[in-house]
């Protein structure tokens, strides 16, 4: 997991002007910011209503629409697990209760030691292979009990 | 002695199970041996259970060996480094296996076969062929797609040729291609499939798109959650760009066309037509209400062709064969072939394209084997999260966007989802309206307020409250829902609820109900 660095105004703004000029260019933009820092800080939106000429509730708007643009830092792992149908019919409830029970955190919560956001996804499209998780970006099917024990370890490393 | 020629699908379902590892394993094997090789990361064939599913070509055509883990991999080399022997994993000529050897592949003609990074490939494989057709007479093009019959593989199943006669008659001075890679519902992944396997494909049929209607600029659409679909298209667009088939002179021509892939951000809503172009434009994802058309007034407010990743792909070879080749498959008004792909709990997972008019059960116990579980199918949900949960009574129901409309389902984008006898179907529509509640955009009221009611309607069902008159309020609720909404999430969500609820009627009668009447 790359380490974020933290929150700083100057990177957001050249990242902004970096991509102003595309069409359409806010999605890009948050997207990059994202990369960056691995949230979209509050300062963000002021600055980025002010370059791309937008209001700043246009902005707040686009960002709490949409799942990815997490507003506070997530922890040093994100473990993704995939709850819609197809795993469910492979029996991902029953893994999404296990992750829970080991991390002691409910779903969109990360614990408080701050290793590891607990995430769910509704589909990674590898439906082939169910039930699926995604660690840090790094995608598992076929997961089974000890399988998803195994990534939960992973993250206290 | 030249290099021995090994295929690792790079595809992201075999990747999921250790295709990395395995191809690590490989290269780390034949180091130790002195033996060259090398190695190519296909896409992935479709047979997902046999992943990953490594090749060896051999002068006798290709040989593959699955699923092959980490500790297969000295004795699987050692069986290719022998010529393709005999291993207890060996499957033989791939497209000798009987899935790969009943289907109809026409839109992944070369999906699992070629290396997807490579141009020549491609072209050895009559890629580019359609473009040349198209490029020798555009005038035609529009035509040969509406005597195709093909129609939008997306799920709404809008004639294509229509779509693109629209656009191509609208007077602008810039018009764009929009392909639809959102694919969200549960249960599919052909898109992915193709983004990773054949993306030049895709690159083809937009810029076709692009000659037809008279659009130079064309953006993909992917959803976040496919990295591995992202990459691949990103390099597929500079390598064409680099060899001339994108950018200002398509393929020597005095057309131009340019592609640029845009990510989503985990909105589900965003597969829909118009709150895609709404995200596109840097928006919330809020559906628009129709008219006006996207034909007409479509991203940035101009004629805009917005098809799905299956629609667009599958062009190429309309126009390389011809319409009429092309509506030769199908059935009544389903012409062509349809990617159908296999998920949940089934026995062969994995995608299988087939000329429209396979029954439900031929494809669910026939070629998916049943479940893997081994316990009885008792649901199938076919066509998504919006899509209908069937019983074993509707089994016979050919796949036709007509029949299954008629069979208070839809095909969607073909998935198909498999439930074993374990399945809670009053569950299943509680999740239904859950997932319209988190995804629902907020812009129409049935959706927005009804999804939420909807759940807590089927939470006092399910602990036996009034359960009569519940039943009949989830009833109106989908009934409003249905008819009320500005777009298919809410529109759709019905579908998985009503269905449960007529097909599965004994899963709504609560513990204690059921108690009472004993």
């Amino acid at each position: 997991m790359p380490l974020h660095p933290p929150w700083d105004a100057e990177t957001a703004r050249a990242i902004i002007a970096d991509k102003q000029s595309m069409p359409g260019a806010l999605l890009p933009i948050l997207h990059a910011l994202l990369e960056e820092f691995g949230y979209i800080d509050r300062e963000a939106e002021p600055l980025i209503a002010d370059i791309l000429n937008l209001s700043r509730a246009e902005v707040h708007g686009v960002v709490t629409f949409y799942h990815d643009f997490r507003q506070k830092p997530a922890g040093r792992h994100v473990l993704k697990l995939c709850r819609a149908e197809s795993c469910q019919a492979r029996g991902s409830d029953a893994l999404a209760a296990q992750a829970e029970s080991r991390l002691g955190v409910t779903f969109g919560d990360t614990t408080a030691d701050g290793r590891v956001t607990l995430e769910p996804v509704y589909c990674l499209g590898l439906c082939s292979v169910s039930p699926s998780a995604m660690l840090d970006g790094r995608i598992v099917g076929r997961l089974d009990a000890e399988k998803l024990d195994a990534l939960v370890a992973e993250t206290d490393r | 002695m030249s290099a021995l020629l090994i295929y690792i699908p790079g595809d992201a379902a075999a990747v999921a199970v250790g295709a990395d590892e395995v191809a690590a394993a490989i290269k780390a094997a034949a180091a130790r041996s002195r033996t060259p090789v090398t190695i190519v990361r296909n896409g992935s064939r479709g047979m997902h259970w046999l992943e990953p599913m490594l090749e060896i070509a051999t002068d006798k055509g290709r040989t593959a060996y699955g699923p092959v883990e980490l500790a297969d991999v000295e004795s699987v080399f050692a069986a290719m480094l022998a010529g393709g022997a005999e291993h207890k994993l060996r499957i033989g000529v791939p497209e000798q296996h009987p899935f790969l050897k009943t289907q109809t592949r026409l839109t992944f003609a070369r999906c699992g076969i070629v290396d997807p990074r490579s141009l020549e490939d491609y072209r050895a494989r009559d890629g580019y062929k359609g473009l040349a057709e198209a490029l020798g007479n555009p005038a035609a093009i529009v035509e040969a797609i509406t005597q195709s019959g093909l129609r939008g593989r997306g799920g709404a199943g809008f004639p294509t040729g229509i779509k693109w006669k629209t656009v191509a008659d609208a007077k602008a001075d810039r018009k764009y291609i929009v392909c639809n890679a959102d694919e969200g519902d549960s249960g599919t992944f052909a898109d992915r499939m193709i983004m990773e396997g054949d993306p030049f494909v895709l690159i083809e049929g937009m810029t076709i798109a692009g000659i037809a209607v008279a659009a130079t600029k064309g953006f993909i659409y992917i959803r976040s959650e496919y990295p591995h679909a992202i990459a691949t298209m990103n390099d597929a667009i500079r390598i064409a760009r680099r060899a001339g088939m994108l950018g200002s002179r398509v393929a020597g021509s005095d057309f131009a066309f340019e592609l640029e892939v845009r990510a989503g951000a985990g909105a589900y809503v965003c597969g829909e037509e118009t709150a895609l172009l709404e995200s596109l434009e840097g928006k919330r994802g809020l559906v628009r209400a129709k008219p006006p058309l996207p034909a007409h007034k479509g991203l940035f407010g101009k004629p805009t062709v917005i098809n799905n990743v299956l629609s667009l792909a599958t062009v190429p070879i309309v126009l390389e064969k011809g319409a009429a080749f092309y509506k030769d498959f199908g059935m009544g008004r389903s012409r062509g072939t349809m990617p159908i792909q296999l998920a949940g709990n089934i026995k062969y997972p994995g995608l299988y394209e087939t000329a429209f008019g396979v029954t439900l059960g031929e494809l669910v116990d026939g070629v998916g084997g049943g479940t893997a579980t081994g316990r009885p199918v008792r649901a199938v949900q076919v066509g998504g999260p919006l899509g209908a949960y069937f019983p074993r009574s509707l089994f016979n129901v050919p796949f036709d966007y007509e029949a299954f409309a008629k069979a208070d389902g839809l095909i969607g984008h073909g998935g198909i989802v498999v439930f074993d006898d374990t399945v809670d179907m009053a569950k299943q529509a509680r999740f239904a309206m859950e997932f319209c509640a988190v995804e629902s955009c907020g812009k129409c009221t049935p959706c927005r307020i009804g999804s939420t009611r909807g759940v807590e309607t089927v939470d006092k069902i399910i602990n036996g409250e009034e359960p009569e008159k519940n039943l009949a309020t989830l009833a109106d609720l989908c009934n409003t829902m249905k008819f009320g909404s500005l777009c298919a999430l809410g529109g759709f969500t019905p579908y998985p609820v009503v269905s449960a609820m007529t097909h599965f009627p004994e899963d709504f009668k609560s513990a204690r109900q059921l108690q009472a009447a004993e």
